[in-house]
């Protein structure tokens, strides 16, 4: 079966969320959407699988226009699709939970459980999956869960599987076994459709590579493409983003992290022995293919994950250990990566969300007591300042744009009082406007004299933002370059590429004795 | 649409009006339409106001339906008088409700037969007008209090499922200073309300502590504790060394002293007293600490979204603790208002079912206070009316229990009711997908 997509569009509101996408599927082969988070491809698969209606653009199946109103239409036309989180009963059997929905009655309409078991089998043994029919999913592990959902959608026909982040949830040894099964599918004629971040694992299965970036194909590779290749597509750099600044004026060492440990899951180190330090009146961008201990960093930072070893030090106050508001109040700014998750009430209105750390302290509260008119007049001067587009200041705050709620974030952060600005991914899903307006802001910090650390997976914002960037990869700085980088080198640091040459500025000694030396002159 | 008659004419009401910007001016649009049209509008929006009246209503009118089927004079009715007896029998049923839990024109006719006013009053006639009032307020005041209970932690993102083990822990607490010790009136009465308080509190407290120390789900927690509390209390009424009255049979405490009495508030002929007030002022100070506090706003963030309220720096875990030791208290001093207000002992089965129907009135109220207490009160007025009920037209006081779960199933689920009257949805939702978040909180 070929599968084709042709100018795919979804919009919601401003944001462009796939732009004109066409891809095309054939039979037996693998074809690795490569992108990061928000780059399109969640939605794009939604669209495949008929969960989402597009704006423009059709599919086609074997050169016909195809529409899918519901996945059931799409499973009918034979596509599959194996969710990140899995669509299992636990305590059903693996049989009875590849027959749930198609169960088929044999005489006096009672389940024909033989044959699914049997069709379990015998796909099972073609595919070398290695699954047995009366277990019992809870006790599966989730790799073997993971190929349930493959004979889910192989006893449905599925000529086109999709595979959504599979190994996300994987041990190294389990993805290896994913990709011998991924082979021997499509060597038994299945396309597969393999959405992915990893440049590593998209390397070595698939036969083309399509790369997504806001929206947009911006590549298409086949194997032997260098993984800096593909990291330097993934992240790419756009031509519209612009941001007006002079040479920054670095003073002293505001925020001095040294050589932290920082866990991620039990078995895993997010952040492994990474220091860095940021001045007064600098932007460091860190940059990095996401999922390298960047979101571990900055939950450390902020104090939300505990920092095992190292220390962290805000203008020479030791804050390696202290709380989350113990460090608010110490001057940290703090956007966080998931706007919606961590850094809003979306039923609170906005007003509140604009005090949502500062409730307890004056001139909001006077004791237990909330003073409503400040936090009013407060809202008021806020929602002008930061051009925050919403009905009124008592709108639920879950019911703006995604650029609004970033506004209301930085108005928020930024009216405290603070000497650092931690900001995560702060425009990731904004529209154009929305991402000039955050960029306009974090420079203007920087020139008020704020250390900034941007955590970003854009190149095209760490090089519209960056005094000085920093390259993450697996939990360490791979290397800090100056902005006018090329984009190359950074692709080699972001794939892991050692650091031959250490700059000198950034050597930590020679650092501390400037800190050292100018917290003597003040 | 049509368009708002203030449009039409501008220049008469800009002017005057002068609206400051340009939200000025829609605001100005709304305010000149007819007010019938903006209510039938949000009426028809299926907001939560909407659903909670019409699901009373059709909870009303299958209620009256299930009286008049089930009762035997109904059914043996020949086929032409059939439905004339149906509404004989259902109008008889919530006639003699509403007699038993509002108002009662039988004895207003009564005081005025009297010869003179001053022997109308001193004989009880003017106490007997009030009597239902006064049992709804009585029956409504522990409802209240054990609904606010679980009304706050609904706030904060915490089920309170405990309401009957801290209930226990404050009756438990009131009762015993109310019999073991002497004091002089008015001390003795605070001392004990105050010990109602804290006997719930540390109930609460204890649920708050384990979850936020543990991790454990708090409605694990607090259903166990019901448990261990309703048989710790059989344990303590078991033996005469402990709370047990002594010479009794019977696993009951002593009556508390007088002096521990709540104060009647409307002379001695009806029972409404201070506990009442107690259950009132408190739904306020629970309105005030939500809505006009910083620890409210900390409960209602962590409610709302404990991540965010972590990365703002508030500490989730103390929320935790903090808001079951209040919601015990206000348990607690449900318990204390039956003990101290109306039963004066503690037995076995004081707490009765105000554990779940606190639920219930939380539910009902839709987890805000001023919610708790309307739903208090109709409650409250459905207990007081229900004994009137079966002697008018024998309709089993159970059909009352049925009543109220009709409404909290229709209240529960605001779907069913859109689709029912052909409400648009609203924009938020109803109270049904709101209190299963809770489940997974």
């Amino acid at each position: 079966m070929e599968l084709e997509l042709r100018g795919i569009t979804k919009r919601f509101g401003p944001l462009v969320a796939n732009d004109g996408i066409s891809l095309s599927v054939a039979p037996g082969q693998v074809h690795a959407l490569l992108g990061e988070n928000g780059a399109g491809k969640s939605t794009l698969m939604n669209v495949l699988f008929g969960l989402i209606k597009p704006d423009e653009g059709a599919i086609y199946i074997d050169g016909k226009a195809a529409s899918f109103h519901s996945p059931k239409d799409a499973i009918a036309a034979g596509i599959g699709m194996v969710h990140q989180h899995f669509m299992l009963v636990p305590v059903f059997t693996v049989a009875e939970n590849v027959t749930l929905g198609i169960e088929q009655a044999g005489p006096a309409g009672l389940l024909d459980r033989r044959k699914t078991r049997r069709d379990v089998r015998e796909l099972s043994h073609r595919y070398g999956l290695d699954v047995d029919p009366d277990a019992l999913v809870e006790d599966l592990p989730v790799g073997i869960q993971q190929r349930v959902e493959i004979v889910k959608a192989l006893v449905r026909e599925a000529k086109v599987l999709i595979l959504d982040e599979p190994t996300a949830v994987l041990t190294p040894a389990e993805s290896e076994e994913l990709f011998r099964i991924v082979g021997q599918l499509r060597d038994g004629g299945t396309s597969i459709i393999f959405i992915s971040h990893k440049l590593k694992e998209v390397q070595a299965i698939a036969d083309t590579i399509t790369v997504l970036r806001r929206g947009k194909v911006v590549g298409r590779r086949t194997p032997p493409a260098t993984e800096d290749d593909l990291a330097t597509l993934m992240v790419g750099r756009d031509v519209q983003l612009r941001v007006s600044k002079d040479a920054a004026n670095p003073g002293e060492v505001v925020l001095d992290v040294e050589a932290i440990f920082v866990a991620a899951q039990q078995d895993r180190m997010g952040v492994d022995g990474l220091s860095l330090q940021v001045r007064a009146g600098e932007i460091l961008a860190v940059a990095g293919v996401q999922g390298n201990g960047q979101t571990e960093l900055c939950e450390a930072l902020l104090g939300l994950r505990p920092t095992l070893a190292g220390t962290v030090k805000l203008n020479d106050r030791d804050i390696t250990h202290a709380s989350p508001r113990d460090r608010l109040r110490a001057g940290i700014a703090y956007v966080p990566e998931d706007r919606k998750e961590d850094g809003l009430v979306g039923s609170f209105s906005v007003a509140e969300n604009l005090i949502l750390d500062l409730y307890d302290r004056k001139p909001f509260a006077s004791g237990v007591n909330l003073k409503l008119g400040e936090i009013a007049k407060n809202a008021a001067a806020r929602i002008t300042e930061f051009d925050v587009r919403t009905g009124s200041a008592a709108t639920p705050a879950g019911t703006l744009s995604g650029g609004n709620q970033q506004k209301v974030i930085l108005a928020r952060e930024l009216g405290r009082e603070h000497k650092v600005l931690i900001a995560s991914q702060p425009t990731r899903g904004l529209d154009v406007g929305s991402i000039e307006f955050v960029h306009r802001r974090i420079v203007e910090q920087r020139d008020h004299g704020v250390a900034v650390v941007i955590v970003s997976s854009e190149l095209d914002e760490i090089y519209a933002l960056a005094d000085r960037i920093a390259v993450m990869y697996e939990g360490k700085i791979t290397g800090f370059r100056d902005p006018d980088v090329p984009t190359a080198e950074l692709g080699r640091l972001m794939a892991g590429g050692v650091d031959a040459v250490q700059p000198e500025e950034n050597s930590p000694p020679s650092s501390r004795t400037d800190a050292a030396a100018s917290e003597e002159q003040t | 649409m049509t368009t708002p008659p203030s449009s039409t004419d501008p220049p008469a009401t800009s002017p005057t009006a002068k609206p400051p910007n340009g939200t000025g001016e829609s605001s100005e649009k709304s305010r000149h339409r007819p007010f019938g049209e903006i209510f039938k509008e949000s009426f028809l929006e299926g907001n939560t106001f909407t659903v909670t009246v019409l699901a009373l209503v059709t909870a009303t009118v299958l209620g009256g339906l299930l009286c008049a089927f089930t009762n035997p004079t109904v059914l043996h009715a020949p086929a032409g008088s059939m439905l004339g007896q149906a509404w004989d029998v259902a109008s008889g049923t919530y006639v003699a409700l509403f007699e038993g839990s509002v108002f009662n024109p039988h004895t207003v006719t009564a005081l005025f037969q009297q010869a003179s006013l001053s022997t109308a009053i001193h004989d009880g006639y003017l106490s007997a007008v009030f009597n239902p009032l006064s049992e709804t307020a009585v029956q409504a005041t522990p409802l209240i209090l054990a609904g606010l209970a679980v009304a706050l932690p609904y706030q904060a993102g915490l089920f309170n499922i405990g309401g009957s083990s801290q209930f226990i822990g404050g009756a438990i607490l009131a009762t015993w200073l109310g019999y073991d010790v002497s004091m002089p009136f008015f001390v003795h009465v605070v001392v004990c309300v105050i010990g109602g308080f804290v006997g719930g509190a540390v109930i609460g407290w204890l649920t708050g502590e384990i979850k936020a120390r543990t991790g454990a789900h708090e409605v694990i927690v607090t259903i166990m504790l019901n448990y261990v509390m309703q048989y710790l209390l059989a344990y303590l009424l078991s033996s005469q060394s402990l709370l047990q009255a002594s010479g009794s049979p019977n696993p009951i405490t002593p009556p508390i002293a007088f002096n521990a009495h709540l104060p009647l508030l409307a002379g001695t002929n009806l029972r409404i007293n201070a506990g009442f007030l107690i259950a009132i002022a408190c739904a306020f100070g629970v309105w005030w600490v939500l809505n006009r506090s910083t620890t409210g706003f900390e409960f209602r963030s962590v409610g709302a979204n404990a991540s965010a309220a972590r990365v703002a720096g508030m500490k989730v875990e103390r929320t935790w603790v903090l808001v079951m030791l209040i919601a015990g208290g206000l348990a607690g001093l449900a318990g204390s208002a039956v003990i101290q207000g109306t039963d004066f002992t503690l037995n076995p089965n004081s707490y009765g079912t105000y554990g779940i129907d606190a639920i219930t009135v939380a539910l009902l109220g839709r987890g805000k206070p001023g919610g708790v207490v309307a739903a208090g009160l109709l409650f409250g007025a459905l207990h007081a009316g229900s004994p009137g009920m079966q002697t008018a037209t024998s309709t089993p006081v159970q059909i009352v229990q049925v009543l109220q779960a009709l409404i909290v199933m229709f209240v529960a689920a605001p779907p069913l009711i859109r689709s029912l009257y052909r409400l648009r949805a609203a924009r938020a939702g109803g109270v049904g997908t709101t209190m299963s978040k809770g489940w997974n909180a």
